[in-house]
């Protein structure tokens, strides 16, 4: 009571003038913010009804369903020209995760190796590790990219000499040209559903094991012998049912046309040139997230891990390992993003993704804000999958404090 | 008596040999090449890789390359229509040479070609001042070279005003058009993004929520996307029959794209200021403009350098993502110049891309070493 008779002389509040009145003060600027942003989006709009009438153009998705008329040069599902540009995008949309995924899964090995070996002892391995992280850090991925499609790839023997190889040697089966890697194709036969089940349950049963022989050890002291019986178990298990099942796989090798190799399967350079270049550039980036990670896990730990008996194996998978995870997954997360995203570069290859489908589409049909909303849906709702999966993960890895 | 005790030793052991020294060479070797078995045969496969492809490339790039000549005829081999023996095979300098001015000014009239080379000398002669911590006046400095100069420039550039000829943004190309668009995407950057990230930490749920939606859907998609919505959707978005040109789509698309990932950057920044600091601000009555320009962002910002940097350095390299757009910055121009009937050979691809490469490395590396420098010195303060 004193203090507040103090202060104001009565229990209300003070009066403040109705100019410095926060929460008045807050309104207008939000209520002015919404008047700007509705006028602007307004404007817009307004613009582009008169903009797509004057270009006699409609705007609506309904074009989806007609006919593409082009061709795409890589796809994973039927496709052909007659498809219908939902279709097309969704040729794209594949193409795009599959040169991402593969992108990912190469950038990590390669920058978790160049990291480790930028931490080595060995100053010469250390000094070659820098230097790869150097260059590739610092160079735009586009022109990584025109560096393999136009400098390398480009000057792979022609299809002629390849031609003139086969004639050479009939029984070579594995081809490099300047329009891709040749190599055969698997065809399943029939009962190779059950070589797969027997994977997958080798795999299954190695799970099982894993766990058992933990709990095993952590009740005997004694460590049964993982590594070779879950070797057994994915490996030879189901190579044993394959041969039982009578070999059910077959490969349908690449043999010369008139023009071009028929059958087989083919690795564009378009593929190859994208897919090089962002595993390389990206695993630079990488390499630097896990060298940060590493150093960020003080020498105690790794001392004291010694000190209880762990063999270095041991010390780097039980205890660096999973503390480095968490100074590593945040940053890491961020370069897959930035990998998916410029999985887009594709476009200046004419690698069919996402981008270079959705810009043949748009310079054939005009329907430019359709095409470039789809874009922005796709991969942002990628992003954000890809940003809550790692989430999750990160999660699962973080410090449980009690 | 003595000579009946037998535990104690009456004559002294040898000396042990003394441990190899490793400040000598052989020792440095052993240390750092030999140190186990699994690291010598390591440093034997990388040294053999080195003596492998090291004396191929340096072959390659200057003993066989082409230094002088008028066209292609140069750098092609006596089967291929040159003068060069059979199965040579080398970069093709002599093609950069020719091309030169065209990697660095595009197709800018030639003999106007002092109005860049005068904003060079001018950016060159502010910018390296304003680098250098000794220097006075850093105030005045960066007024002049993040506002008086984009302005000059921008006259001196385009022309059309005090008798200088007009020189359309069609013209302009090569190492001059990356530098333009990288430079206003800094100085547009900064301050948007610095305002983004105020909007994305304010207590107003409908400005956090504007911020916090252009952020994220920016940061989402991939720079090539924007950069369409630029050049495709903002004709449609302005005035029927305008007619806004390229160059300044572009501009505005990295722009743009540039601020959300600033925001970010700075927003990381604030948050590590300590609370005591906004809350001292506020008792000492600071109001909202006033807390954040003298307390809080100095800190904040001061301590988000290298990651301001880093963003730098990845809009730089994103600049040549305008090549796709048809633009035809240094990468744009010279993937254009391969398809130059005067300098069509085997090799043309690989020395431009090469040359374009170290361009860029020249600048991106310049400006990590520069940051790297900046951090060392921020961090004297903290050390005792």
């Amino acid at each position: 009571m004193a203090l507040a008779d103090a202060r104001t002389g009565s229990g209300e509040p003070p009066k403040v003038s109705l100019l410095y009145n926060p929460a008045l003060r807050s309104t207008v600027y939000q209520v002015v913010t919404i008047i700007v942003i509705v006028s602007a989006v307004w404007y817009a709009w307004n613009n582009v009804v008169q903009n797509l009438a004057r270009a006699n153009m409609s705007a609506g998705f309904g074009f989806l369903n007609s006919r593409a008329g082009f061709d795409v040069a890589q796809s994973l599902i039927a496709y052909s020209s007659d498809s219908t540009y939902f279709r097309a995008l969704q040729v794209g949309l594949i193409n795009t995760l599959v040169v991402a995924a593969a992108g990912i899964v190469t950038a990590t090995i390669v920058g978790l190796l160049v990291g480790i070996g930028r931490l080595s002892h060995n100053w010469l391995i250390a000094r070659l590790c820098t230097i790869y992280v150097e260059i590739f850090r610092n160079i735009p991925p586009l022109l990584v990219i025109f560096f393999w499609y136009l400098g390398v790839l480009a000057l792979l023997p022609s299809i002629r000499t390849i031609f003139q190889h086969v004639k050479d040697n009939p029984d070579a089966i594995f081809f490099i040209s300047n329009r891709g890697i040749y190599m055969p194709a698997p065809v399943f036969g029939e009962g190779f559903g059950v070589v797969l089940a027997a994977f997958l349950i080798g795999v299954v049963a190695a799970i099982a094991f894993t766990v058992w022989a933990n709990a095993r050890q952590r009740a005997t002291g004694i460590r049964p012998p993982v590594l070779w019986i879950n070797l057994g178990l994915i490996v030879l298990f189901p190579l044993l049912v394959f041969v039982v099942m009578g070999s059910p796989l077959s490969l349908d090798y690449a043999v010369p046309g008139s023009f071009n190799m028929n059958g087989g399967m083919v690795i564009g350079p378009e593929f190859l040139a994208l897919y090089l270049a962002l595993s390389l550039y990206t695993a630079s980036f990488i390499a630097e997230i896990v060298r940060a990670g590493i150093r960020g896990v003080s020498k105690g730990q790794s001392e004291a891990s010694y000190a209880l008996g762990l063999r270095p194996g041991q010390a780097t998978r039980l205890v660096v390992l999973p503390q480095a995870l968490r100074i590593i997954i945040p940053p890491l997360t961020s370069q897959y993003l930035n990998l998916i995203k410029n999985s887009s570069l594709a476009v200046a290859v004419g690698y069919a993704d996402l981008v270079a489908v959705g810009g043949t589409i748009l310079n054939q049909s005009g329907k430019s804000i359709e095409i470039i909303s789809i874009w922005m849906l796709i991969y942002v709702s990628i992003s954000l999958i890809t940003s809550l999966f790692m989430n999750w993960f990160n999660a699962k890895m973080a410090l449980v404090e009690r | 008596m003595a000579e009946s005790i037998t535990y104690v030793r009456s004559q002294f052991l040898e000396p042990e040999k003394a441990p190899m020294s490793d400040s000598s060479a052989i020792g440095w070797v052993r240390k750092n090449l030999f140190a186990s078995w699994k690291d010598s045969i390591l440093s034997l496969v990388a040294l053999a890789a080195i003596l492998y492809f090291i004396p191929g490339l340096l072959n390659w790039l200057f003993v066989s390359a082409v230094w002088t000549g008028a066209d292609r005829t140069a750098c092609l081999t006596v089967d291929q229509g040159g003068q060069l023996p059979a199965g040579w095979n080398g970069a093709c300098w002599a093609y950069v040479g020719d091309r030169f001015v065209q990697f660095m000014f595009g197709s800018y009239p030639r003999d106007e070609l002092w109005r860049p080379l005068l904003v060079v000398v001018m950016f060159v002669g502010l910018l390296i001042p304003f680098l250098i911590p000794k220097v006075p006046r850093k105030g005045l400095n960066a007024l002049l070279l993040l506002i008086v100069l984009p302005v000059v420039a921008f006259f001196l550039l385009l022309g059309g005003v005090f008798g200088l000829r007009h020189v359309e943004t069609s013209l302009w190309g090569g190492l001059m058009v990356t530098l333009i668009i990288s430079f206003v995407g800094i100085v547009v950057s900064l301050p948007a993004g610095i305002l983004l990230a105020l909007g994305r930490r304010s207590t107003m749920p409908v400005l956090k929520t504007a911020c916090v939606v252009f952020i994220e859907l920016i940061r989402g998609v991939p720079l090539i996307t924007v950069l369409f919505m630029a050049s495709v959707l903002l004709p449609l978005f302005l005035e029927p029959g305008n007619n806004i040109d390229k160059f300044l789509r572009a501009l505005i698309g990295v722009s743009i794209f540039a601020s959300a990932y600033m925001a970010e950057v700075i927003r990381g920044g604030l948050q590590a200021i300590p609370k005591g600091q906004y809350e001292a601000a506020d008792a000492l009555g600071l109001n909202y403009f006033h807390k954040m320009t003298f307390v809080v962002l100095p800190q904040a910002i001061k301590l988000v350098i290298p990651g301001i940097v880093n963003t730098f350095i990845g809009m730089f390299k994103d600049t040549s993502l305008v090549t796709i757009i048809s633009m035809y910055d240094l990468l744009g121009i010279v993937k254009a110049s391969f398809g130059d009937s005067a300098w069509i050979t085997p090799v043309t691809p690989l020395t431009g891309l090469i040359f374009a490469g170290f361009v860029f490395w020249i600048f991106c590396f310049g400006m990590s070493r520069y940051s790297a420098f900046v951090e060392r010195r921020l961090d004297k303060g903290h050390k005792r």
